[in-house]
């Protein structure tokens, strides 16, 4: 009877624990993976064609997504900020609003989302159903590391594409905006691009760099360890796969609230 | 010579492998049996350094293989085949690629002589014509037949088969046993091969264990498997026979069908 009423008491408080460690634990796992990571992408030989490859598909693969993304967000800036703008006078600094927003903020964090969405749940379905079809073990096996054929690869891979798309973005968002704000609400052209120069520096066009690479950075590191890690079956991969989409995005929004304040 | 020494393995609280032993001479495959879900493939997994025991050893050429760096088990895996139960082929590339592929990693050969040992390969393994195929357009036996000329381009010293006939009918089993036992008068290779492909595996292994309880339960020549003491063993082993071929001690007659069975499969 005791017995029984100490395992009452105490499995709820043996499990407040367990929650804890668990994420410590895993926490930990991604910070090995990571480390590991890093050392195979400034270890030679780098795998070229793969990350060629890797290029097309995280970036040039994306192109019609970002561009869709960014033309339909610098369109509802256009429609969003001339309506705030007007009601204090100054929809001659639409321009400048919709760029600012673009580049520090939007383009950076959107992009990244729409990639998270597009590339790197693929990037973890594909290295998942690798792992579980022994792939990953068969190239361990062969003498290769698949640090070095799978995840270095997508890693530079997206370091080196969001900082494009995200530039690709903010001049597809830009230009959307223009669509909206001079031709549908017309505010005038010249004073629509002209105007941005004065309020704009290179700080702004740096701070959305450094976001992008950082993005970048995160939806590699995310995906592929999911991938690497996935569980057993059909239901790993997908499991794996929802999980790398929504701690990507988490991370992602977490880390731009810090950047920003850090770069403000 | 390889030598398995007191391995132990849990999984979640679950021990696998409570001790296992076992020596492989050079040259010597042995049959790793067993019931299902006993840790055989664990085991292989092991030997090949692909899971990290909880203690024990696994000792190649004087060396501990869990006690290298990263660098050194790499260079050893180099001298490893593994055939994986599924084949683990890689499936965006074609089968020639995937053949093609340890020796474009890891030899400077050039492509024209890459070609030609590929081609050798898939032609010992009966592929011919199948080189462009991708592992999606190959049946079971294809894709074993594949897996195995990629583990072999690379003449490996230690040759692994986790379950090389699963799910095949019996006529293609036996072409892949033929296969193994020709790669390795060929290669002349030291190997484990995991099956439950009794009594056909018997015919080219030197030797034979029984992985039972976690640990290694027998270890012997297939001829003293079938005159072993010892209930378990007998048991599984006339479980995966048929019954007339493995009758009782008691009343197995001097030249019985079992006794024609069994010299055939030795």
């Amino acid at each position: 009877m005791g017995n029984q009423a100490d395992r009452w008491l105490l499995t709820p408080i043996r499990g407040l624990g367990r929650v804890p460690l668990s994420v410590i634990s895993n926490m930990g796992r991604m910070g090995i993976f990571l480390v590991q990571a890093l050392f195979f992408t400034f270890a030679p030989p780098l795998k070229f064609f793969r990350l060629l490859k890797q290029i097309k598909f995280i970036g040039f693969d994306s192109l019609l997504v970002i561009v869709l993304t960014g033309a339909f967000t610098g369109m509802v800036l256009g429609f969003q900020g001339f309506y705030t703008l007007s009601r204090v006078g100054s929809t001659a600094l639409l321009g400048p609003m919709v760029a600012l927003a673009l580049l520090r903020e939007l383009g950076p964090v959107m992009a990244a989302l729409m990639v998270t969405g597009r590339a790197g749940s693929a990037v973890t379905a594909e290295l998942g159903i690798m792992r579980i079809t022994e792939q990953i073990d068969a190239l361990e096996i062969l003498g290769l590391s698949p640090f070095r054929y799978l995840v270095v690869p997508n890693l530079l891979a997206a370091l080196i594409c969001l900082p494009l798309l995200t530039a690709i973005f903010n001049v597809i968002g830009i230009l959307g905006g223009y669509l909206i704000g001079c031709k549908l609400l017309g505010v005038n052209g010249g004073t629509y691009f002209g105007s941005m120069s004065d309020y704009m520096g290179m700080k702004d066009v740096l701070i959305g760099l450094y976001k992008s690479i950082c993005f970048g950075g995160i939806i590699a590191w995310v995906c592929c360890h999911k991938g690497y890690t996935a569980g057993f079956g059909a239901e790993g991969v997908s499991k794996a796969t929802t999980q790398a989409v929504v701690l990507s995005s988490v991370l992602i929004l977490v880390c731009d609230y810090l950047l920003t304040s850090v770069l403000f | 010579m390889i030598t398995i020494d007191n391995l132990h393995k849990s999984f979640g609280g679950v021990e696998v492998l409570r001790g296992a032993s076992l020596e492989i001479q050079d040259g010597e495959v042995v049959a790793l049996i067993g019931p299902s879900g006993e840790g055989k493939s664990v085991l292989l997994k092991h030997v090949a350094g692909l899971m990290r025991p909880d203690s024990g050893r696994i000792v190649f050429n004087g060396k501990d293989i869990f006690g290298l760096g990263h660098a050194e088990l790499m260079s050893l895996r180099s001298r490893f085949g593994f055939l994986f139960q599924n084949g683990a082929l890689f499936d965006s590339l074609t089968v020639f690629d995937n053949v093609a592929f340890p020796l474009r990693e890891k030899t400077r050969l050039g492509e024209k002589d890459i070609r030609e040992k590929v081609l050798a390969e898939l032609k010992q393994v009966g592929l011919t014509g199948a080189e462009d195929k991708y592992p999606s357009q190959l049946s079971g036996g294809m894709a074993k037949r594949a897996a195995l000329a990629r583990a072999l381009v690379g003449s490996p010293q230690i040759m692994l088969f986790d379950e090389p006939t699963t799910g095949l009918d019996p006529i293609i089993v036996h072409s892949i046993h033929a296969l193994i036992a020709s790669t390795h008068k060929r290669f002349g290779f030291s190997g484990i091969v995991v099956s439950h492909a009794i009594p056909g595996i018997f015919a080219y292994v030197q030797k034979v264990a029984v992985l039972y309880g976690g640990v290694i339960r027998f270890v012997g020549t297939p001829k003293e498997i079938f005159e072993t003491d010892d209930v378990v063993v007998r048991n599984f082993i006339q479980g995966s026979l048929p019954a007339e071929t493995f009758p009782s001690r008691e009343q197995a007659p001097p030249q019985s069908k079992a006794n024609e069975l069994q010299e055939r499969a030795l």
